[in-house]
């Protein structure tokens, strides 16, 4: 299993390296987004303020604080994938994002869309908020700052990571692939516990 | 005897929430370091890594762990000669919950139901949970905290089998809600199970069961016999932390019963992510307050 060290803006080949269970870790920027960033964007229509093409979106509602007109960073940590499914083939097929971080995966149609538009989900470690605060050198930029904390997020960031590729451009996922291997082992687990079906 | 401050309890309602979220338990770390130690999964080891990593950087900058910072909940042990009017308690449980969110500060979680309007206070009506007993022969109010995120409180589950289902379907109500809930609860985590009592009293007891400190099995042979059995199988399911395979899955599986109606056989499973937060104060009526896991 690899490990790769990327900078960003992310290249059709460079996501085209990456396979499921491989490691990643990146420099540069990282864009944060999340329920209601997407909502406002997709339902109601509104046209990001900057170009999100080539980059990563981490699924997140950081707690920063505004000093003067910058923001600094309080705590900037990772939240559930599969509530923004919905939103996510568009994401990556209209605005061209390359690699979407969460937890817990996608479905089926980001599967499809990662496939045709060559892009990738990038499992992080939940609960480890600690240490993605730490890799996170600047809050950029507040686009939309009204959605706070659900806002749009231009973060730089320094050695990002681990990052595992839970879903990849050539039609894997693995979260599916373990819980299928799972499936396959619970009739000996029932059996072993007594169980009936 | 001179009259109880009840501002050390405020005092340590806010202590302790702010201690469970930024200082991981010693049982759950030495847990975690143990599941490594087994852990033969490149990828899973990984994660490991990661996880030891985010620990120490928590403990050396006084961080948070994870950015849910939950819903309180106070679990209350109240000693018999323990001074206490409870109502006084239960006021300044709510504003030491509340002091913690504005003053460290943190993000508020705690929502309306329906208008889900947020006052970053992360208490309101009901909130925060608290929960009490009652001790024998014991001078000291004890306040055990767990700030409970909702990745793994999301995945709780509870079920009314009849005492005609038996054991076996309480086992695999267990083994089903693992697998359905893969890698949302940030495994490897506690698996707190509540068997037996009424609706509320068992998922209760399975919030309960996810405080209990990890190495440490239940009184009744019987049900720490189960315990260990369910911990083995789930350790076999190969879904591996964060659900990205591996021979780790959870850390512990406790259970905590009570007596039921002759007529139900009720079981709930109350999931705890890997950072198993909690934190515990002991306060004595001469104002000494003792603070632990």
């Amino acid at each position: 299993m690899a490990v790769h060290n990327l900078t960003t803006p992310f290249t059709d080949e460079m996501i085209h390296e990456l396979h499921v269970g491989d490691t990643v870790y990146f420099d540069g920027t990282l864009f944060g987004i999340r329920d209601l960033t997407q909502i406002y964007m997709f339902d109601q229509n509104h046209e990001p303020p900057c170009s999100l093409a080539g980059m990563p979106a981490i699924h997140t509602a950081p707690s920063l604080k505004k000093v003067g007109d910058r923001w600094e960073k309080i705590c900037v940590g990772t939240t559930t994938s599969t509530r923004m499914e919905r939103f996510s083939p568009e994401l990556i097929g209209t605005y061209g994002v390359k690699a979407i971080i969460g937890k817990g995966g996608l479905y089926n149609g980001s599967l499809q869309a990662m496939q045709q538009h060559k892009a990738v989900y990038l499992a992080i470690v939940g609960g480890s908020a600690a240490l993605e605060t730490l890799q996170v050198e600047e809050v950029e930029e507040v686009y939309w700052e009204h959605l706070h904390p659900e806002a749009l997020y231009k973060f730089r960031v320094k050695g990002f990571g681990p990052l595992t590729v839970g879903m990849d451009s050539h039609g894997r996922h693995l979260f599916e692939e373990v819980k299928e291997n799972t499936r396959r082992k619970l009739p000996d687990i029932y059996e072993k516990l007594g169980i009936v079906e | 005897m001179t009259e109880f401050d009840y501002q050390l309890v405020e005092e340590a309602a806010k202590e302790t929430y702010i201690r469970a979220l930024c200082d991981l338990p010693t049982d759950v770390r030495e847990a975690l370091k143990r599941a490594y130690d087994k852990e033969t999964n490149p990828t899973a080891r990984e994660i490991f890594k990661a996880i030891f990593r985010t620990i120490e950087v928590a403990d050396q900058g006084k961080t948070l762990i994870c950015q849910d910072t939950g819903l309180p909940i106070y679990m209350l042990k109240i000693g018999s000669k323990f001074p206490w009017n409870g109502y006084e308690i239960k006021t300044r449980l709510t504003t030491g919950a509340k002091r913690a969110t504005q003053e460290f500060p943190f993000r508020g979680s705690s929502t309306h139901p329906l208008t889900r309007i947020n006052p970053q206070t992360s208490v309101g009506e009901g909130l925060p949970v608290i929960h009490y007993d009652f001790v024998e022969d014991s001078d000291c109010l004890e306040i055990l905290m767990v700030p409970k995120g909702s990745g793994s409180e999301n995945m709780s589950k509870m079920k009314m089998f009849y005492p005609a289902d038996g054991v076996s379907s309480l086992k695999k109500f267990v083994i089903d809600t693992v697998f359905e809930t893969g890698a949302n609860p940030c495994p490897p985590g506690i698996i707190g199970i509540g068997i037996g009592g009424t609706a509320d009293l068992v998922m209760k007891l399975a919030k309960e069961a996810i405080v209990r400190p990890v190495g440490e099995r239940h009184h009744d042979p019987q049900i720490a016999a189960m315990e260990e059995e369910l911990e083995e199988a789930i350790n076999s399911m190969d879904r591996g932390p964060m659900g990205l395979g591996g021979k780790i899955t959870t850390l512990a599986v406790h259970i905590e019963t009570a007596y039921t109606h002759i007529t139900q056989n009720p079981i709930a499973i109350n999931t705890q992510c890997w950072p198993a937060r909690r934190s515990r104060a002991r306060i004595y009526p001469d104002g000494r307050i003792e603070y632990g896991y």
